[in-house]
């Protein structure tokens, strides 16, 4: 399959070799490993092929969403998979001959000026995996710029994000991962906040919105956080920026995000686009690909990857990560997206999502035996006390064919009754009333 | 004539104030209505106003300013860009899978679980392995991946005092960078002569401290490590685990198992060796392989199929826990998963058996004028050398750019750093003979040019949107943003 040789080309090919045929060629493996039984199953035409995986995607059945927990479904314009699906794009390589992949190097440039301008930071790389790994290596960097083993995080944080985390530092020499708890209203308790941050914290993680949805304090936080010398890692929304408090304006020194929302479907989960961005001090410091503006010898405005003297290709153990690849692809989704939709259009967008979120929120807090868990503000979801175990909301609600959120209490003791409920502006109001009329009655 | 229209102006710099792409409808209220004032954005950000049709003129015309493997061959050493299968772009971008949430209810993702499932069989068959997670997103990710998988077996078994990787100095700069994240300290042992591990090094530097040996099979010059399974003895006979480092894995495809080398644990590329596109640089996947006794530790969760029910486990006690949020690039593996059913046993191994051809063509064909570094047969690619004293002062890069020029991407050069002035070249399998004879007279030319013009390969490139670009200042005085 996709192998162009006819019988007369390998017979001329094995000619100028000078053997008679491959088998020859393969001297060099141990003969008796060589043509092993695979086992493999029949092999589909494209035709069996497209059939036997349209059959798999409808095995999935569609149910209104209203589950967020870290992936969001957002409307996407026809745009963004129109021009991130041509040729050119999808099949170039990483961009190391600049002088052939300046149009990829210029979408780079875009999406990482995009970004440090929404998040209102100084530097933002090429992209990182996913939110949780870009967290993961910001978390890093903190460490070998403070010198400080304790990283303490918020106890709101994605529970993936904190195992990512902890797998991550797991093996660094006398490193320590802290929690600091959450009050009443759904967002960090400050006092205990002060309490937990010492001259040991290398660097304190929040999340706005935090995995309950709700928004921090950040200001506040970080205050208190730059008291003790240690850095402040953003984990934000960038959907949210639209309208939201930047992490630059409240002085994060490294703010990450899962970029999936920008122009990016859902996937189940991958692939997704870590951002990562930092203030210009700790721009050494960033692991993975950067793009930076060069000259060309007639002295032409050229793009280039840059300040790869941080990177494993050049520096192999004393790099600043291991990280070779980043998610370009998913890069140019979003720079796409960014692009049509403008300083404006996600304005717009942030604010359907808050208003969608809250005329949800308000609806189901008034379905008897169900109210708001938290009364901080929050962005597009927010935490649902039911009557029942969650689980058992979830189940009723799939035969409704509604997804009706992420249950907590797997991760959060206590929480057995609580919802984790998104609403983004792809719900209609009709949408959202469906859903309430369908708690009716449990 | 003067330029009107500029090739590579920004789009902020096409941007105009109030100018729009996409609407929504507009909300009933504002932010103000349900956030503080405190919690709002006090400026704008400077992103770009464009209509959709200036969007979209903007990137096409971006677009062609690249190279890409469906318009130009990239004979790009140990990166596999081999084709990309037009069927597979149409199928994962089916609304049925892209539209799935990852934490919705399992009974309503069945049919991505049980992709997911057979994909992870399907790799267990052509590797030999006992199990795949699927969860790490490239490459490097894999190979981190496999590390602390080797280091939460050791730990288990209480054994401490590993604490050092061996590298060979051929070693792709992940590997010793991956170790070094994992907490470990890294043994970098020189190869042989022959551009195989030197044995005598590695005996050498394997003890009771060292943890995993990293090894490329076929390794980095393109050559099968004649005594692999020697090796893998002194390895496990040390106490160690062997990883096998699969970015070269189209070698073997279909002519031997990894499990077969002796390997304990393994990364695959599914953007190499699967035939998903490389994307101007990701999303990857990098599935993780591991025998029997390794196994437990690998991350979780893993799809499991029960009662004809597929799974997400997490009951996994021995997990080394999470490597990425989620369970993986899903829709990069979707791609992986139709390609692997594209085969059956008989054909498999065309893909090993002509990307050893095609290597060994242009190899063969190039001698003379460039000549590999280790003259002998070699797998997927081939590694050549060029005597900088007959060079008329050409330099391996300048003929990198120079292949530009004709029309051709540029092979992986100064690579493997054991091999001066290394030209790399893996032309993959779906390469045709007429557009290796096509390469080949190329390369002859700028031979040719190289002792009768050298000036004009060393200021190549001349025919693409920009010359040679000025890379070192560009990192003294960083612009990576406006």
């Amino acid at each position: 399959m996709f192998i162009p040789h006819t019988e007369q080309d390998r017979k001329e090919m094995l000619e100028k070799i000078g053997v008679s045929s491959v088998k020859e060629l393969l001297a060099q493996i141990p003969q008796e490993l060589l043509y092993p039984v695979l086992d493999l199953p029949r092999a589909l035409t494209e035709q069996e092929l497209s059939s036997h995986v349209r059959a798999l995607a409808a095995r999935n059945k569609p149910l209104k969403n209203f589950i967020g927990a870290g992936i969001y479904e957002h409307f996407i314009p026809a745009a963004v998979g129109a021009l991130s699906s041509r040729g050119e794009f999808l099949t170039a390589y990483t961009p190391y001959q600049a002088e052939a992949s300046q149009g990829t190097l210029q979408t780079i440039y875009e999406f990482q000026s995009c970004i440090c301008s929404l998040f209102d930071m100084d530097v933002a790389t090429a992209s990182h995996y996913d939110g949780a790994t870009a967290l993961a290596e910001a978390v890093l960097a903190c460490l070998r710029v403070t010198g400080r083993k304790e990283i303490l995080i918020s106890a709101a944080l994605h529970p993936h994000y904190k195992e990512v985390l902890k797998t991550y530092v797991r093996h660094q020499e006398g490193v320590l991962v802290k929690e600091s708890p959450v009050g009443q209203d759904g967002t960090l308790d400050l006092a205990a906040l002060e309490q937990n941050l010492s001259n040991q914290t290398a660097c304190f993680v929040l999340a706005t919105p935090n995995f309950f949805g709700c928004l921090e304090q950040a200001e506040e936080v970080s205050a208190r956080v730059h008291q003790v010398g240690a850095l402040l890692t953003a984990l934000v929304s960038p959907l949210a920026l639209g309208v939201m408090q930047t992490p630059g304006s409240y002085n994060a020194d490294f703010a990450v995000a899962e970029g999936q929302p920008l122009g990016n479907a859902m996937n189940f989960g991958g692939p997704g686009l870590g951002i990562m961005t930092a203030k210009k001090a700790y721009m050494r410091q960033l692991p993975g690909r950067i793009v930076g503006i060069a000259k060309d010898k007639n002295g032409r405005r050229a793009f280039v990857l840059t300040l790869q003297a941080r990177e494993q290709h050049i520096r192999r153990e004393k790099a600043s990560s291991n990280i070779c690849s980043n998610e370009a692809l998913c890069a140019l989704n979003a720079v796409i997206y960014l692009t049509l939709l403008g300083p404006k259009g996600l304005q717009e967008v942030a604010e359907l999502n808050l208003e969608r979120s809250h005329q949800l929120a308000e609806l189901l807090g008034k379905v008897p035996g169900f109210k708001l868990k938290f009364a901080a503000p929050f962005f597009n979801e927010f935490v649902l006390e039911c009557p029942v175990p969650a689980k058992k909301v979830i189940q009723k609600l799939e035969k409704k064919g509604i997804s009706a959120g992420y249950a907590l209490g797997a991760d959060w003791k206590g929480f057995e009754n609580c919802l984790l409920v998104c609403a983004t502006e792809t719900k209609t109001e009709a949408d959202l009333k469906a859903y309430a009329a369908a708690l009716e009655g449990i | 004539m003067e330029t009107i229209l500029k090739h590579n102006e920004l789009s902020l710099e096409k941007s105009r104030p109030g100018r729009r792409g996409v609407r929504f409808s507009a909300a009933q209220k504002g932010a103000a209505a349900y956030l503080p004032q405190a919690y709002l954005r006090k400026t704008a950000p400077k992103l770009p106003e464009l209509s959709e049709f200036e969007t979209v003129r903007h990137f096409t015309c971006l677009s062609e300013l690249n190279y890409c493997l469906d318009g130009e061959f990239y004979p790009l050493g140990s990166c596999t860009m081999k084709y990309n299968p037009k069927a597979y772009d149409l199928l994962s971008s089916l609304d049925g899978f892209t539209q799935v949430h990852p934490f919705a209810p399992e009974s309503s993702v069945q049919g991505t679980l049980e992709m997911l499932y057979h994909f992870q069989e399907l790799l267990k068959k052509v590797t030999g392995l006992s199990a795949f997670t699927l969860q790490p997103a490239a490459g490097a990710h894999g190979e981190l991946t496999g590390i602390l998988t080797a280091r939460a077996y050791h730990d288990a078994r209480k054994d401490f005092k590993r604490t050092e990787v061996i590298v060979p100095d051929t070693a792709h700069g992940t590997n010793p960078a991956t170790a070094h994240m994992a907490g470990y300290t890294v043994i970098n042992i020189k190869s042989a002569s022959d551009g195989c591990v030197d044995k005598e090094a590695l005996q050498n530097a394997l003890s009771d401290k060292t943890a995993v040996v990293m090894l490329t099979v076929p390794n980095t010059v393109g050559l099968f490590e004649k005594d692999i399974r020697e090796i893998a003895d002194m390895v496990h006979k040390a106490g160690a685990l062997f990883y096998l480092d699969g970015a070269n894995f189209n070698a073997l495809a279909g002519l031997v198992k990894p499990a077969d080398l002796g390997a304990d644990l393994m990364h695959l590329n599914v953007h190499k060796s699967f035939a998903a596109p490389h994307g101007g640089g990701g999303p990857g996947a990098g599935p993780v392989g591991a025998a029997a006794h390794v196994a437990p530790f690998l991350p979780k969760p893993m799809v499991e199929c029960k009662n004809g029910k597929y799974t997400l486990t997490g009951k996994m006690p021995k997990s080394l826990g999470k490597m990425k949020a989620f369970y993986g690039n899903v829709a990069v593996c979707l791609r992986g998963y139709c390609y692997l059913r594209q085969f059956d046993d008989s054909t498999f191994k065309d893909i090993g058996e002509n990307a050893v051809l095609n290597a060994n063509y242009v190899r063969v064909a190039l001698k003379g004028k460039f000549n590999a570094f280790f003259d002998r047969t070699c797998m997927h690619e081939c590694v050549l050398s060029v005597n900088p004293a007959e060079m008329n002062g050409v330099h391996t890069s300048d003929i990198a750019k120079r292949l530009l020029d004709y029309g051709f991407y540029a092979p992986t050069i100064y690579f493997p750093l054991i091999v001066p002035e290394a030209i790399m070249i893996e032309p993959t399998e779906t390469e045709s003979k007429q557009m290796l004879d096509a390469f080949v007279r190329v390369m002859e030319k700028i031979y040719d040019e190289i002792h009768t013009e050298p000036q004009t390969v060393k200021d190549a490139p001349h025919s693409q949107c920009v010359c040679r670009i000025d890379e070192v200042s560009a990192a003294r005085e960083p612009n990576l943003r406006w």
